[in-house]
């Protein structure tokens, strides 16, 4: 079952001279963890604000086409409505957070939908737990590193329990570990909760094992949109300069030089196998 | 020549962010400073234009302890690219933010002129040359950053995370970028957690965890090396991964970049199906 559709989104910024996306169409399955990547300025960022309605009724400007998610027209449908289906973690954790505390922030969303006390309790828990950022729960959000303000922000989005998590760069400050860990998280909620995850990421050598569907855009709008060996194997990944896992580059550079293996892994554990797999042939 | 000799740092609000902490970075080095959240690598380098001062030991850049010069000064020597371009953006213009600090310095107008139009083609931001920085996006702010700092030509530029936001293309000019200023004799110390950045550039890292320096050795120790790895919190290249992975066909184990993996897989494949 689809969650988002669009069709021939097109959209211009008020006071933009050209539409920063043209022509989007899309179809996201429920369940989906979507890898949503694309050269800067190719608009990922706009089209996850059009996801949750930020766009068009937050940014104005004008935006044509069609656009429905988890069953509701997002033209028609207000901010606060979308909110409670699409939760948007922003690229910059400091233009998301505002309370004093850590534990405020988090409760923030909950309380303006008017969800009792208790549950408000049970979920900031859940969600500070969840990211691993119970011990930050009194600090001010603006005091913390920006590792740590991408966690507290992912906890403020995923308190509401979404349908859709829309998470636009989410680890870029963060460590390694703490980002793999982070996608981890994200993936577990994926597979345990059917959370629908769209995820907007540069670094794919961390993030593509998690996900079944990549969304390539370029100059504004969609070139690839497939399961992630064929978006990453394709030739127009590479012209476009996607920078795609090394475990694939590796994988096309042995094909060039003659050496085949059976498919293009997307992931390291993928590769050690294929090349296992070779490697006993050969000696055999 | 930046030398730290065993300083130590602590926060107002308490936090210990560097304990005895020494190292030193000869002119002309490439530096890759990596580490996990909160490891002290962001305090450390900002001590190396004396935005920060030690609380015990000594920091000399040139031979002079920063506890006795200004930052100003210091400045001139040691460029600094923040982590989050928007806490150094200001001006209206993508222009003027470039003559700003150009004009502190005392530079005159002509020069001025040519440094602006100088850095604004290197970065690849001419066309925005009138616009205001906060309309660029995230990456483009983040090399307008970066020029505005080599517009004055400090002879240490210092890098804070300068790949985050940068996609694909971006960050391999700006890796060539890098390894060209360090070509032509400036010193380059980069604050990053981006690993396979730093596999490809193949600097000297300088590994921290805790407010200490944990390691200290060139890019193919360190990044093959697990436990190090897992002690600052890093994750090791996927090529690396790999090749741990195939250490039992007697494949090298220390291998960090995809082309040297490509040579050696093609050889070693090459030799075994021969009859």
């Amino acid at each position: 079952m689809a969650i988002i559709e669009a069709k021939n989104l097109t959209y211009t910024y008020p006071g933009g001279t050209q539409p920063a996306i043209k022509g989007v169409s899309l179809t996201i399955e429920k369940g989906d963890f979507v890898i949503l990547t694309g050269p800067s300025g190719c608009g990922k960022t706009t089209l996850c604000r059009c996801f949750n309605g930020l766009i068009p009724h937050f940014y104005a400007g004008r935006l044509e086409g069609e656009l429905k998610v988890a069953k509701l027209n997002v033209t028609e449908s207000p901010i606060y409505e979308m909110a409670c289906h699409v939760g948007l973690v922003f690229q910059n954790p400091e233009n998301q957070l505002f309370a004093l505390s850590v534990e405020k922030d988090v409760a923030f969303g909950l309380e303006n939908l008017g969800m009792p006390r208790d549950e408000i309790r049970k979920r900031v828990d859940w969600a500070l737990q969840m990211t691993d950022i119970e011990e930050l729960r009194e600090r001010a959000p603006h005091e913390l590193s920006g590792g740590q303000q991408q966690r507290v922000a992912i906890a403020c989005v995923l308190a509401m329990q979404p349908e859709v998590m829309v998470l636009d760069e989410p680890t870029s400050f963060l460590d390694p570990l703490g980002a793999q860990k982070i996608f981890e998280v994200i993936s577990e909620l994926n597979r345990q909760l059917g959370i629908t995850v769209i995820l907007v990421e540069h670094r794919l050598d961390l993030a593509s094992k998690h996900a079944n569907h990549v969304v390539i855009m370029d100059e504004r709008t969609i070139v690839l949109d497939d399961k992630p060996r064929e978006v990453f194997d394709s030739e127009s990944a590479r012209l476009i300069g996607v920078g795609i896992p090394k475990a694939t580059k590796l994988w096309q550079m042995l094909r060039q030089n003659g050496i085949r293996l059976d498919r293009a892994p997307v992931n390291s554990e993928e590769a050690i196998q294929l090349l296992r797999g070779v490697l006993k042939r050969d000696r055999g | 020549m930046i030398e730290v000799k065993g300083v130590s740092f602590t926060y107002p609000t308490g936090v210990e962010a560097l304990k005895g902490v020494s190292l030193e970075i000869r002119d002309g080095e490439f530096i890759a400073i990596m580490g996990s959240n909160g490891a002290g690598k962001t305090t450390l380098v900002k001590h190396f234009n004396g935005l920060l001062k030690p609380a015990s030991g000594e920091v000399f850049v040139g031979g002079v302890s920063t506890r006795n010069v200004s930052i100003a000064s210091l400045a001139r020597k040691v460029g600094f690219v923040f982590q989050n371009p928007d806490h150094q953006l200001f001006c209206e213009t993508v222009e003027e933010e470039i003559a700003y600090a150009l004009k502190n310095f005392g530079f005159e107008e002509e020069i001025v002129k040519n440094r602006v139009t100088w850095a604004l083609n290197l970065l690849g931001l001419t066309q925005y040359r009138q616009t205001s920085p906060f309309m660029l996006s995230g990456g483009e702010r983040k090399r307008l950053a970066l020029a505005s700092v080599l517009a004055w030509d400090p002879k240490v530029v210092v890098l804070d995370e300068p790949t985050i936001g940068q996609d694909y293309e971006q960050k391999e000019k700006l890796r060539q970028f890098i390894v060209q200023l360090n070509a032509q004799g400036k010193t380059v110390i980069v604050v990053t957690h981006d690993v396979e950045f730093v596999a490809d550039c193949g600097p000297r890292i300088v590994l921290m965890a805790e407010g200490k320096i944990v390691a200290d050795g060139d890019a193919k120790e360190i990044l093959t090396n697990k436990e190090l790895a897992f002690k600052a919190s890093i994750v090791p290249p996927q090529i690396t991964q790999i090749f741990l992975g195939l250490a039992d066909f007697g494949l090298p184990m220390d291998v960090i970049n995809v082309h040297e993996a490509g040579r050696i897989l093609f050889n070693f494949l090459k030799e075994e199906v021969k009859p």
